[in-house]
C-alpha cells in the first residue's frame, strides 16, 4: 500500500513537473512571439523589391512592402515612410496611376464627333466629352457644336484639365470645366517623373513659386508628370533645369536650400521670404 | 508634331538659345570607347550626349560580287530597334534605318574608305566580306552622324581573323593586321528650322525641324556624298550656308576619333 | 579523369565576374546591362501602357512582352543575321514565363509592358544574362514586383556539376588539357526567385543523370541568391550614389 502512495506521489510528482515544463515551454513562446521585431532599414532609404525590411511580427506592412513568414519585404523600388510600426514605401518610379480628382495636363491624340481622346501620361487613354468643356475651356460662351470639335481643341493641343471618374476597368473621364482649367499654349511641355511632382510643387506651391518669382515664367504643373512652361527664353533654360534639379535630387535633404541657392546664383535674383510665401490658393495655376 | 512646339523652338532660336543651351553649331560632347566587344573583329561605342551608339565590325571569307571578281565587300546596317527609341517597331527594317544605313554606306563607298583590292584573297573565288552593324542604345536624335561615328571607329579598330591552313577563319584568333583603310569619311548633318540652321539636332530638334542636309566628307575635306531630308525646301543661299557650316564642325569630330584609343 | 581545375581556373561554383548598372538608357521608364564575363546584355522597359492588338489585352492584369535579340556581331564567329529566328522566339517565351510570377500588373489591366533585351556580346549564358538585365530594368521601371529573378547558367563538363560556363567549357572536349572521361557538356539554364527558392526557368541540353540535373539545379540556386544581391544594389546605387 504504502509501494503504491509512494508511485502516486511520484506520478504526482512527475505530472507536476511535466506541467511546470509545459508552461515554461508557453512561456518561452510567448516570449519569442513578443520578441522585439527587428527593423532591418532606416527610414528614408531607397529600398528594392525582394529587399528584407524587418524580421518579426512586430511591424506591420503597408504600400509597397508585403509580409513573408516572419519578414516584410519590399514589392516596389520606393523611399521607406515609417509611421509607428506601419511599414510603407513611397514610390519613386513607374508611370502616373489616374486619380478622381486630380488635375493634370492632357494631349489630345484624337477628335471624334462629340468628344476627344487624349494621351495622360499614363498607362491608358483619357476622354473629355463636349458636355465637360467649360466656359473657359476653349474661351467659347456657348456649349459645343456638334462635329465643331476641332474649333476648341485640335490634334496635338495641350490641355489643363481635371480627372472626373476612373472606372473599373480605368477608363478616364476628364473635364475642362472648372477655374483655370484650359488649353495651353505658346509655351513648352515637359515631362517629369510623375512621383516627383509633389516635390516640384512643394508644400502649398512653395517651390513652384519660388521658381516662377526667380525667372518671371508662368508654370503649370500637372499631376501626371507633364509640365507647361511659359517664360522669356533666357529664363526659361534656367526654369527647365531648376525642375530637373529637383528631380533628380528630391530624395536627398536639403533640397529647398539647394534650388534657391541655384535660382538665385543663376538668375541673379534675390528670393526673399515675402516673395516666396505669396503663393496662390491653387497651387497649379499662374 | 505639334505646331506650338515649332513655335516655342523659333522663340527661343531667335534669341540665340537652343534647348540644351548649346551653340548652334555645336556638337555634344563625344566620347568614344575602343573595342569594347572583343569578340566581334572590331567595335566601338559611342556617346554623343544622351544618344548612345555601338557598332561592332564582322569579317567573312565569301565569293566576291561578279562584276567585281577582285574586290572584297562593305556593307553596312542599322538596327533600330524599339530599345533605344520606343518608336521604332520590330520587323523589316523601316525607311529611316535603311536611309542610315544607306546614306553610311555610300559615304564610306564613294569616299574610298577602304581599299578593297586588298581584301582580295583569290580572285573571282575568295574575298573578305567586312560588315558594319550600328546598334542604338538610346536615341536622342542625330542616330546618322554619331552612328556614322561608331561605325568608323569600329572600323579602324578591326583586326583581321586568322585564316588556318585550309582557309577557314579562326574566329577565337587575331592577328595583328588591320583593315586597309584609306580615309574616314564622316557626315555631319545641319537642320533647319524657321531661319536658323542648328548641327546634331537633338529628338526634340529632329521632330520640328522642315529640312535636313547631311553632308559627307573625307580627311582631304573633299565632299562625298550629299542628302537632302525634310519636308521643306531649301534656297541655293540657304545650302550654301549649310555646308559651309557642316564644313567647319567635322574637322572637330575628326580629332575626337583620333583622340580616343 | 574528373573536371577538377577548370580551364580558367575558377572553382566549380565561382561566376565570371559581373558588372550591373541600372538606369543605363535613358529613354526607357527603366533599364540596366548586366555583364557576366563577357557576356553582356541590355534590357530596356517600357510601359505599363496600352496593348495594340486588342484581342492580346489581359482584361485581368497587365502582361509583359519579353524581345530577346542579339546584336549581328555579339556571337563567337560569323554575324548573325539579323530579323526574327526561332531560338530568339524561344529563349524570349522562356525568360517572359521566368519573370511572370514575380511581377504584379493586377492594377494595369488591358496594358503591357514591354522588356527589350539586347545583347552586345555572347560568350555563354546569354539568356541567364537577359533575364537578370531585364529583372534589375522592371525593378528600376517601379514595375510592382514581389522579388528579383536571378538566374545562372549551370553546367555538366566531364561529369562534374560547375555555375556558368563559357565558351570554351561548351566545348570543353576541344580544349581539354587532359584526357576526358565524358564527352558530353551539359547546359543547364535556371532562373529563381530568391526570396522563396522557387525555380522560373529551366532548360536542359545534354546527356546525364537526373541526380545530376537536380545537382546543378542546386547549385545554381545557391548562387542566384548572390547574384540577386548583386542586382539590387544595382537599382540602388543609381540614387545612392548622391548621399555623400
Amino acid at each position: 500500500m504504502k509501494e503504491k502512495i509512494n508511485e502516486m506521489k511520484k506520478e504526482e510528482v512527475q505530472i507536476k513537473e511535466m506541467k511546470k515544463e509545459e508552461v515554461q515551454i508557453k512561456e518561452n513562446k510567448k516570449e519569442e512571439f513578443k520578441s522585439e521585431g527587428k527593423l532591418l532599414v532606416q527610414n528614408k532609404t531607397v529600398v528594392v523589391p525582394g529587399q528584407v525590411l524587418a524580421e518579426g511580427f512586430d511591424f506591420l506592412p503597408s504600400y509597397g512592402t508585403y509580409r513573408k513568414g516572419d519578414k516584410i519585404l519590399a514589392n516596389k523600388l520606393g523611399l521607406i515612410n515609417l509611421e509607428g510600426k506601419v511599414i510603407k514605401t513611397i514610390p519613386m518610379a513607374g508611370r502616373y496611376l489616374p486619380k478622381k480628382y486630380d488635375v493634370i495636363i492632357a494631349k489630345v491624340i484624337d477628335v471624334g464627333m462629340n468628344a476627344w481622346r487624349l494621351n495622360i501620361n499614363s498607362a491608358y487613354n483619357a476622354m473629355l466629352i463636349s458636355k465637360e468643356v467649360g466656359n473657359t475651356g476653349g474661351g467659347y460662351n456657348s456649349y459645343p457644336q456638334k462635329g465643331n470639335l476641332s474649333k476648341i481643341y485640335k490634334l496635338g493641343e495641350y490641355i489643363f484639365c481635371k480627372i472626373t471618374n476612373v472606372s473599373g476597368q480605368n477608363l478616364v473621364d476628364l473635364s475642362t470645366n472648372g477655374p483655370g482649367l484650359r488649353k495651353l499654349y505658346n509655351g513648352r511641355i515637359l515631362y517629369v517623373n510623375t512621383h516627383k511632382v509633389p516635390r516640384i510643387i512643394g508644400k502649398k506651391g512653395s517651390m513652384v513659386n519660388m521658381i516662377k518669382n526667380a525667372t518671371g515664367a508662368k508654370l503649370v504643373v500637372g499631376q501626371n508628370g507633364v509640365v507647361w512652361i511659359q517664360c522669356e527664353p533666357k529664363m526659361e533654360a534656367i526654369a527647365v533645369k531648376a525642375i530637373r534639379k529637383i528631380e533628380a535630387e528630391s530624395h536627398i535633404p536639403g533640397l529647398t536650400g539647394r534650388v534657391k541657392e541655384f535660382l538665385e546664383k543663376e538668375t541673379g535674383n534675390k528670393i526673399t521670404e515675402e516673395t516666396n510665401e505669396h503663393s496662390e490658393e491653387h497651387k497649379q495655376s499662374n | 508634331m505639334n505646331n506650338d512646339s515649332q513655335e516655342n523652338m523659333i522663340r527661343l532660336l531667335s534669341e540665340g538659345l537652343r534647348q540644351d543651351q548649346r551653340a548652334f553649331d555645336k556638337f555634344r560632347d563625344i566620347e568614344i570607347e575602343y573595342g569594347v566587344v572583343e569578340m566581334a573583329e572590331g567595335s566601338a561605342k559611342v556617346k554623343c550626349g544622351n544618344t548612345e551608339v555601338i557598332a561592332g565590325v564582322k569579317l567573312k571569307l565569301d565569293k566576291p560580287y561578279g562584276d567585281t571578281p577582285d574586290q572584297g565587300i562593305l556593307m553596312v546596317n542599322t538596327e533600330l530597334t524599339p530599345m533605344s527609341n520606343p518608336r521604332f517597331e520590330f520587323g523589316p527594317p523601316s525607311i529611316e534605318s535603311i536611309e542610315t544605313s544607306r546614306v553610311v554606306d555610300r559615304g564610306l563607298r564613294e569616299g574610298h574608305a577602304m581599299d578593297v583590292k586588298k581584301l582580295c584573297v583569290e580572285k573571282g573565288e575568295k574575298v573578305w566580306m567586312v560588315n558594319v552593324d550600328i546598334c542604338p542604345v538610346n536615341d536622342d536624335g542625330n542616330l546618322l552622324d554619331i552612328g556614322a561615328i561608331a561605325a568608323i571607329a569600329a572600323l579602324k579598330n578591326t583586326k583581321f581573323p586568322e585564316v588556318d591552313k585550309d582557309g577557314k577563319v579562326n574566329y577565337k584568333k587575331k592577328t595583328k593586321v588591320s583593315l586597309p583603310l584609306l580615309e574616314e569619311p564622316l557626315p555631319v548633318t545641319v537642320i533647319k528650322i524657321g531661319d536658323h540652321f542648328l548641327i546634331d539636332p537633338t529628338e526634340n530638334e529632329t521632330n520640328v525641324l522642315e529640312s535636313r542636309i547631311t553632308f559627307t566628307f573625307r580627311k582631304d575635306g573633299k565632299l562625298c556624298s550629299v542628302q537632302k531630308g525634310g519636308d521643306g525646301s531649301l534656297t541655293v543661299d540657304e545650302i550654301t550656308k549649310m555646308v559651309e557650316l557642316a564644313k567647319k564642325t567635322v574637322e572637330s569630330n575628326r580629332k575626337a576619333l583620333d583622340k580616343a584609343k | 579523369m574528373t573536371y577538377k581545375n577548370r580551364l580558367d581556373g575558377r572553382k566549380n561554383n565561382e561566376t565570371r565576374q559581373i558588372i550591373a548598372k541600372a538606369g543605363v538608357i535613358k529613354k526607357a521608364d527603366g533599364s540596366a546591362y548586366f555583364k557576366i564575363g563577357k557576356t553582356w546584355a541590355y534590357a530596356a522597359v517600357y510601359g505599363p501602357r496600352e496593348l495594340h492588338p486588342r484581342f492580346m489585352q489581359n482584361p485581368n492584369k497587365g502582361i509583359i512582352r519579353y524581345s530577346y535579340i542579339m546584336m549581328p556581331f555579339s556571337g563567337m564567329g560569323e554575324r548573325i543575321r539579323p530579323g526574327p529566328n526561332r531560338r530568339a522566339k524561344e529563349i524570349s517565351m522562356v525568360s517572359q514565363k521566368a519573370l511572370n510570377s514575380v511581377v504584379n500588373l493586377e492594377d494595369y489591366p488591358n496594358t503591357v509592358v514591354d522588356v527589350v533585351v539586347e545583347l552586345a556580346q555572347a560568350d555563354a549564358g546569354s539568356r541567364c544574362a537577359g533575364i537578370c538585365a531585364a529583372s534589375i530594368a522592371l525593378a528600376d521601371a517601379g514595375i510592382p514586383m514581389k522579388d528579383m529573378v536571378a538566374a545562372v547558367a549551370a553546367g555538366i563538363v566531364d561529369n562534374t556539376v560547375c555555375l556558368d560556363l563559357d565558351y570554351e567549357e561548351e566545348h570543353y572536349p576541344e580544349f581539354a588539357k587532359e584526357k576526358v572521361d565524358s564527352e558530353h557538356v551539359a547546359d543547364i539554364p535556371v532562373a529563381c526567385i530568391p526570396s522563396t527558392g522557387e525555380i522560373t526557368l529551366l532548360q536542359m541540353d545534354g546527356i546525364i543523370d537526373s541526380t545530376q540535373l537536380i545537382d546543378a539545379v542546386k547549385l545554381a540556386k545557391e548562387k542566384c541568391a548572390e547574384i540577386a544581391e548583386i542586382q539590387r544594389q544595382a537599382v540602388r546605387a543609381r540614387y545612392e550614389g548622391d548621399k555623400k
